[in-house]
């Protein structure tokens, strides 16, 4: 504990503190870093570094974001000094040649100077590289555009507890591949226990009773599968997309829902798929659309948004 | 010297957590007890991949112009004319006979085509079958026996691993012929294993592909070519580093005994192969599971391949501290199932996993204490040593970190393969670059520690001993729970890994059919003679 304080104010407070010291000398040892005593450690921080365009504000941006400053570049010590790390694998062998190619990489990539503090060969004729150095590229927060999710992501254990609470049943699901897609990938990585990138499907959670009906089911099965089982969501896997197969099928489901059920009836329609647009659920007749590298956490999580939290009384 | 000679798996065997022998032989009862039940289902019932794999030692290979394997052909047709209660070997051999052709795969086409009528033959015409039947299956098994035997020369010839853990290292690009030259550079990297993870759902398809593949999903199908042209290149890369390269693929899903039957024909080394994965969390049905399970194991025991267990996966599921009795459970069961199969002790890489919170205090001892506890339940076997998958957060450092404490803990209690962590693990399929950090990590810790476990003596009455003792008495526990209420009851009721899987439910049951009289399995008498 007391080694860790004390690193940690050799960093913060003693300009040109151990660490700094011997990484200036490696680098000027390797590749002529441009005097970085006047960047390191104690400048003024939220001074405004003439090279931060648009500095006039509190000028602190880095780890805590405050108010004020929308335009940043990357931090590593100290404010403004745009410092990044990065590694990567060029197909050659380790020697001058190569170490300069990697230079030359990282330049282009805007690091300039690029400081290479790594190189090892690997396997036959592959050099892995670590390149520490600035970068002089600066975003504009505003300029940021993301689609922002517009659901809380909840835990399994709140997602159960909320349908308990809530709805006071098991929430019923039911899921499948149509048409003639056998691609199961996506709807067992989603609904099957096993799930995806170490985050368990949807049949993990207990307060959720998941009907996979796998692949190459009918509308009709669907529906009826759907009445059958009383789902509250049915979800629809669709990874095959020739000649837009996914969309005709998905607009096949819809209409056979709104035909078979009235609307207060109807379950939650969803599909999902690498190839979907987001954007386009009016026109397909669904509720949701997900896309590549969806989580069942994110269904889940939208499953009780859609159908317990944002409604007001119990569906 | 005779201490050394039998190696690392015997280094936690003197008895480092003061485990109650008493209490360790109840849990063997216990699993006994509880596993008879199924082995008596598997006895009394046959599946479709069962029967298919029997047709594939009896020769029948290839697949109709649409993909659909010959033995699939053949074995519908016979089911849909008498069913499948009594096994395919008579109706088929005695169709053969009477149709007077002498190959069992153009009499698949014929079938396929409509032209064969299968009846069940009895008197004579059964008798003949009965014996034509089995000398065509010996014919496979003893293919399986010289390939084992080629494996006994070729290990003699160019050497095992000079040291434990073995390293087992994993390719998935989904296509065979980039798989080979990353397969090649992990062992010249130092990988002594080799497994080629298989093509998302494959698990679920109720036949096994055709010929080479170039596309997969996350994985390279498991084929019969490929595992030959992989086992292949692998022979070339032994014999130029002077060690055996081992492979390893899945014995899992719904063609379980087939794919069983192709490593014994390809000369795999090594196959996955769980009693309970694909019930729990495939929601493939427990019969079928169980009776393909129990073929796969005899075809495993008389091919000389190792099966890696699952146990891992319960923790990637359930709490790696709550639920760590349940991979001792699950271990036993294993074994039971195992040894009933006729698989000897160094045939069980019985699996467990890294997969503690590191956020939980003293993660590390309780993570030491339950690998030295699988290692002191089975002195013999060579243990599967699983990584951390589930805390693998994406911040690559604090993962390669972790996977060093992995490592630490594998050569700390003298686990027998190490499945090498990645701490791009959740984030990318391994690069080369990741591969050469994780390897760099692996050589690190047995380099600086490899004979720490000469050491490392858990204080008596301590944290790690109490720990051990802990799980091995909930172990118990739960053995008597299921015990009382049988093993199939216990997976119905979500016992393990949480999943509730019901007998009468799950994919792959209209596969399963109870023995009539007069059943026979070739194959399975050729195994189940004393060698």
């Amino acid at each position: 504990m007391s080694e860790r304080t004390e690193r940690s104010e050799g960093r913060e407070g003693v300009p040109g503190g151990n660490g700094m010291s011997e990484r200036t000398e490696r680098s000027e040892g390797r590749e002529g870093m441009p005097d970085r005593n006047g960047m390191s450690e104690r400048t003024e921080r939220g001074a405004g570094r003439e090279s931060m365009p648009g500095g006039n504000g509190t000028g602190v941006v880095g780890a805590g974001a405050v108010a004020g400053k929308r335009v940043v570049r990357p931090y590593g010590d100290t404010t403004g000094d745009g410092m990044v790390q990065v590694s990567f694998t060029l197909p050659v062998p380790h020697d001058k040649r190569a170490e300069g190619a990697a230079v030359q990489l990282a330049n282009r990539m805007g690091i300039d100077p690029a400081m290479l503090v790594h190189a090892k060969p690997m396997s036959d004729g592959f050099t892995f590289f670590v390149v520490y150095g600035r970068v002089n590229h600066l975003v504009d927060l505003d300029q940021v555009q993301v689609v922002e999710r517009d659901f809380p992501l909840l835990g399994a254990k709140e997602v159960n507890a909320v349908v308990k609470q809530r709805l006071r049943r098991k929430l019923s699901v039911v899921g499948a591949c149509i048409g003639t897609d056998a691609h199961t990938v996506g709807i067992d990585a989603i609904l099957n226990v096993k799930g995806i990138a170490g985050e368990k499907g949807l049949e993990y959670y207990r307060e959720l009773k998941v009907t996979n009906l796998g692949a190459q089911v009918s509308v009709p099965e669907l529906v009826e599968a759907a009445r059958r089982e009383r789902a509250d969501a049915v979800l629809v896997s669709q990874v095959v997309t020739q000649r837009d197969a996914h969309l005709h099928n998905t607009r096949e489901m819809s209409a056979a829902f709104r035909e078979a059920l009235p609307a207060g009836k109807r379950p939650l329609l969803i599909v999902g798929g690498p190839r979907f647009d987001e954007t386009m659920t009016a026109e397909l007749g669904v509720d949701r659309i997900f896309g590549r590298g969806t989580t069942p956490g994110e269904v889940a999580s939208y499953l009780v948004h859609a159908l317990v939290t944002s409604r007001k009384a119990g569906a | 010297m005779s201490e050394r000679s039998i190696g690392t798996a015997r280094q936690g065997g003197s008895g480092k957590l003061g485990l109650d022998p008493v209490l360790v032989g109840r849990a063997r009862e216990l699993a006994r007890r509880a596993g008879q039940p199924v082995v008596d289902l598997a006895r009394s019932h046959t599946t479709v991949s069962v029967e298919r794999a029997v047709l594939r030692l009896a020769g029948v290979s290839g697949a109709d112009p649409d993909g659909i394997p010959w033995v699939n052909r053949l074995v519908d047709a016979v089911v849909a004319d008498v069913g499948l209660g009594h096994g395919v070997a008579l109706p088929v051999f005695d169709a053969l006979a009477r149709e007077g052709v002498d190959d069992v795969t153009v009499l698949a086409q014929e079938a396929a085509a409509g032209s064969v009528r299968f009846v069940v033959p009895s008197g004579r015409a059964a008798t003949a079958a009965r014996r034509v039947s089995r000398r065509a299956v010996a014919a496979g098994v003893r293919r399986v026996d010289r390939r084992r035997v080629e494996r006994e020369r070729l290990v003699r010839r160019y050497g095992d691993p000079v040291r434990r853990p073995w390293i087992y290292l994993i390719v998935a690009t989904g296509d065979i012929y980039e798989d080979i030259p990353q397969a090649q550079a992990a062992a010249r990297a130092g990988a002594d294993v080799i497994a080629v993870i298989r093509s998302t759902g494959q698990s679920l398809l109720d036949y096994v592909p055709e010929g080479a593949t170039r596309e997969g999903f996350a994985g390279t199908y498991a084929t019969q070519e490929n595992f030959r042209l992989m086992r292949a290149a692998l022979d070339e890369t032994s014999k130029e580093l002077g060690r055996y390269v081992r492979l390893t693929n899945y014995a899992s899903g719904l063609c379980m005994p087939e794919m069983a039957t192709l490593a014994g024909l390809e000369r795999l080394d090594m196959m996955l192969n769980d009693s309970m994965y694909g019930i729990l969390f495939r929601d493939i049905n427990p019969i079928r599971t169980f009776v393909d399970q129990r073929f796969s194991r005899q075809v495993h025991a008389r091919a000389g391949i190792i099966i890696n267990t699952g146990e891992d996966n319960y923790l990637t599921t359930a709490d790696a501290v709550d639920e760590a009795h349940t991979v001792t459970v699950s271990q036993l069961l294993n074994e039971f199932f195992a040894h009933e199969a006729g698989l000897a002790d160094w045939q069980l890489g019985l699996g467990h996993a890294f997969e503690i919170n590191p956020d939980v205090p003293e993660s590390f001892r309780l993570e030491l204490a339950h690998a030295l506890l699988a290692r002191e339940l089975f002195p013999d076997a060579p243990l599967k040593w699983m990584p951390p998958t589930k805390h693998m957060t994406g911040d690559v450092f604090r993962g390669n970190l972790l996977d060093g404490f992995f490592n630490l803990v594998g050569t700390m209690t003298g686990q027998g393969i190490l499945l090498v962590g990645m701490m791009t693990e959740a984030v990318v399929t391994p690069w080369l670059s990741d591969r050469d950090i994780a390897l760099q990590n692996v050589r690190y810790v047995l380099g600086a520690a490899g004979g720490l476990h000469e050491d490392f003596v858990p204080a008596p009455g301590g944290f790690i001993q109490q720990r051990a003792n802990r799980v091995l008495g909930e172990a118990v526990q739960l053995l008597e729970r299921i015990g009382d209420q049988s093993l199939l009851t216990a997976i119905a009721e979500g016992t393990f890994g949480i999943m509730k899987r019901p007998a009468d439910r799950g994919k792959g049951l209209a596969g399963v059919a109870r023995h009539e009289a007069g059943y026979y399995n070739p194959a399975t008498e050729i195994l189940e003679q004393p060698a």
